[in-house]
């Protein structure tokens, strides 16, 4: 069977899956149901067309990162602008989706969590320009790491709740998100920030992030006249990942990479890589690869890069895993810091933290191929939120 | 027979409600949860259900999830609820429910969980995050081993979807009476009402109704009651006593008054 005919009754193989409350069940069949029928409609199509091009600037280029291919020299490495999508970075490709969604099925309050803040933003900038009202959850430990980001959620119109429950972190607000959307279901909007949760969320993230992989198929062709050797992209929920390789499953001769976050090693048990250091369970509504300890009790994770910093993984993810379509590799803070350093230097380009990670195995994994191969990093936001965290780990006050 | 049929059988005989009483196991310390369920059952709870405490307990509120975090910092694992269930069972023939959520279950192996569970006496397993939906297998190695398969219906869900969940539920089933978390409310709400009328309907009596979620007060137990549901179950309430109450004895003595209140509420007239 082809690989982009999944989900099948909503699982991945055996992963994925609905294990939610009872009270939330109705309107996540609703959601589905909604979802499938916008799908299929032009209308819809049409203006989601118009705000990715219009309000979010796509398509976002695929640019030859031609200094960084003479230094390495092996494979010719392209980067997928994701950094140059409006709020500058990929995850506005879901939320102008699933905000067009939520106002097609009437509903007028909608709610997200954030970790490090890029999916609040990017929430609150599609809610506000689409006239919905957003109430964003975020840990309280978050909230202190990436003040910038609360204010700015703040300045485009959204409520911030501060969770102060568990690790107060990204999970928790996960948690308390459900727990808003278990009380309110009936006029609310749950609007997930990766491709994890139960089903239909992972495949409609997936779905809406696909615009980075469709688009990377039509500008590599048009450049090279064939596909892409192998595809990098950094994996914590997995939106962007899953959203560049999806185009290019049933494309056998395509590798695909997923970098997880290997924090300060692997071994060392502080690290964020649910595939690469997990081990297969059930967590906010989906089967898949959890960093859990052997009672099952989900376990604090570690990474440099607040968006990676979750104990899941996006459920096509651990299928892709399990079939060998995809290799999960991790790479710890440091390595990202160095590569970090590295582009924005020979490229003039600072990428964040998340990508960071991907560039790290992607320059390793070009050095080892030849000069006619070629391989596509998605870089799926900018810096700029990092400097601060980037400058305390060298040591340097700024 | 099961106990928990056999209970609910008796409590209609003597035309009396269900006091299912929910406690988190573990809090505020292992070696105190059998000596709770005692006072529980001597206030006059029917039925004793343990909540295996879990790290992300999404579908709690603020109560619960602080008796979940004491109880894991206290050193609470799955093996030792089943310690517990155990040594309450030497004492007590009270029908022992377990919630849990389900990663704990998948984790240790489905089997693996239903065995251990057979052998500390638990009668019956609620999973609030498992749907009907993603329920087969589990139910079919409760099944081999006898366990009531206990779930639930909310607000939200539709008469034919119940209909679904009652080929599914044995033991009781269990209404959440609210949309939310769990959590001690102050009244009790129309939708609760309705969704008990419902399933009434749907049930026609083949299984007991219990009702759960911000029930608090002898006279929420006496609505519930009089609307037609066969059990209350009350949770947050209990767990808040073992929470404000640093002397243990005390805590014990306020828990038996409480239970007793409740019980005595169940009593139709």
């Amino acid at each position: 069977m082809r690989l982009q005919k999944y989900p099948v009754c909503g699982k991945y193989g055996k992963y994925g899956g609905q294990f939610v409350p009872e009270t939330l069940m109705t309107a996540i069949k609703e959601l589905e149901l909604a979802y499938l029928q916008a799908k299929e409609d032009p209308e819809f199509q049409r203006q989601l067309n118009y705000c990715l091009k219009d309000y979010a600037g796509r398509p976002t280029p695929l640019y030859f990162a031609e200094n960084l291919t003479k230094t390495l020299g092996g494979a010719k490495v392209y980067l997928k602008r994701e950094d140059l999508a409006h709020g500058g970075a990929h995850k506005i490709n879901n939320t102008l989706g699933q905000a067009l969604l939520a106002k097609r099925m009437g509903k007028r309050r909608v709610i997200a969590e954030t970790g490090a803040g890029q999916h609040g933003v990017a929430t609150a900038m599609a809610c506000a320009a689409l006239g919905l009202r957003s109430e964003i959850y975020m840990g309280a430990d978050d909230m202190k790491r990436q003040r910038l980001n609360v204010f700015r959620m703040k300045m485009l119109g959204a409520d911030v709740h501060c969770v102060d429950s568990g690790s107060r972190t990204l999970k928790d607000a996960i948690n308390e998100a459900l727990r808003d959307w278990v009380a309110n279901v009936q006029d609310t909007y749950y609007l997930i920030g990766s491709a994890v949760g139960p089903h239909p969320y992972p495949m409609m993230v997936r779905d809406f992030q696909s615009v980075i992989g469709n688009e990377i198929r039509s500008q590599f062709y048009e450049k090279e006249g064939r596909l892409p050797d192998a595809l990098v992209a950094c994996v914590g929920g997995g939106s962007n990942a899953i959203g560049t390789f999806y185009p290019f499953l049933d494309d056998a001769e395509v590798e695909l990479y997923g970098v997880e976050a290997g924090g300060e090693e692997l071994s060392s048990g502080k690290h964020a890589a649910s595939i690469c250091g997990g081990v297969e369970g059930v967590f906010h509504g989906m089967l898949t690869y959890i960093i859990q300890d052997e009672e099952g009790q989900i376990l604090n994770t570690h990474s440099i890069s607040a968006g990676l910093d979750y104990p899941g993984v996006g459920p096509e993810h651990s299928f892709l895993k399990s079939l060998g379509r995809s290799q999960f590799v991790a790479v710890t803070d440091k390595e990202a810091v160095d590569s970090f350093l590295k582009l924005s230097r020979s490229e003039g380009i600072v990428p964040a933290l998340e990508p960071s990670h991907a560039l790290a195995f992607a320059m390793k994994l070009a050095e080892t191929l030849r000069k006619d191969k070629a391989i596509v990093i998605t870089l799926s936001g900018r810096g700029d939120k990092d400097v601060e965290v980037v400058a305390k780990y060298l040591g340097e006050s700024i | 027979m099961k106990r928990i049929v056999e209970t609910f059988l008796k409590l209609r005989r003597q035309n009396e409600g269900g006091l299912i009483a929910y406690i988190t196991a573990g809090d505020p310390d292992p070696a105190y949860t059998a000596k709770i369920a005692h006072v529980l059952v001597k206030g006059g709870a029917d039925i004793v259900e343990l909540g295996i405490p879990f790290s992300d307990p999404i579908a709690d509120g603020p109560v619960i999830q602080a008796a979940t975090a004491r109880s894991l910092k206290a050193g609470t694992t799955v093996r030792k609820v089943f310690r517990m269930s155990e040594e309450i069972r030497k004492e007590n023939n009270v029908p022992l429910v377990v919630l849990s959520y389900f990663n704990l279950i998948y984790r240790m192996g489905i089997k693996n969980f239903f065995d251990l569970a057979k052998a500390s006496g638990i009668d019956g397993v609620v999973v609030p995050d498992l749907p009907i939906e993603e329920a087969d297998e589990y139910k079919k190695i409760a099944e081999a081993y006898e366990i009531d398969t206990i779930f639930l219906a909310a607000p939200s869900t539709s008469i034919e979807r119940l209909r679904n969940i009652i080929e599914y539920t044995s033991g009781f089933l269990y209404l959440v009476s609210v949309f939310g978390v769990t959590g001690i409310r102050e009244k009790i709400h129309d939708s609760t009402i309705k969704l008990i009328r419902m399933a009434h309907q749907v049930t026609c009596g083949s299984v007991p109704l219990a009702v759960g979620f911000g029930i608090s007060q002898p006279e929420h137990v006496k609505t519930v009651l009089q609307n037609g549901a066969d059990a209350v179950i009350v949770g947050s309430g209990f767990v808040k006593i073992i929470e404000a109450n640093q002397d243990r004895n005390r805590m014990l003595e306020a828990l038996y008054v409480y239970a007793r209140q409740l019980k005595t509420a169940t009593v139709k007239k």
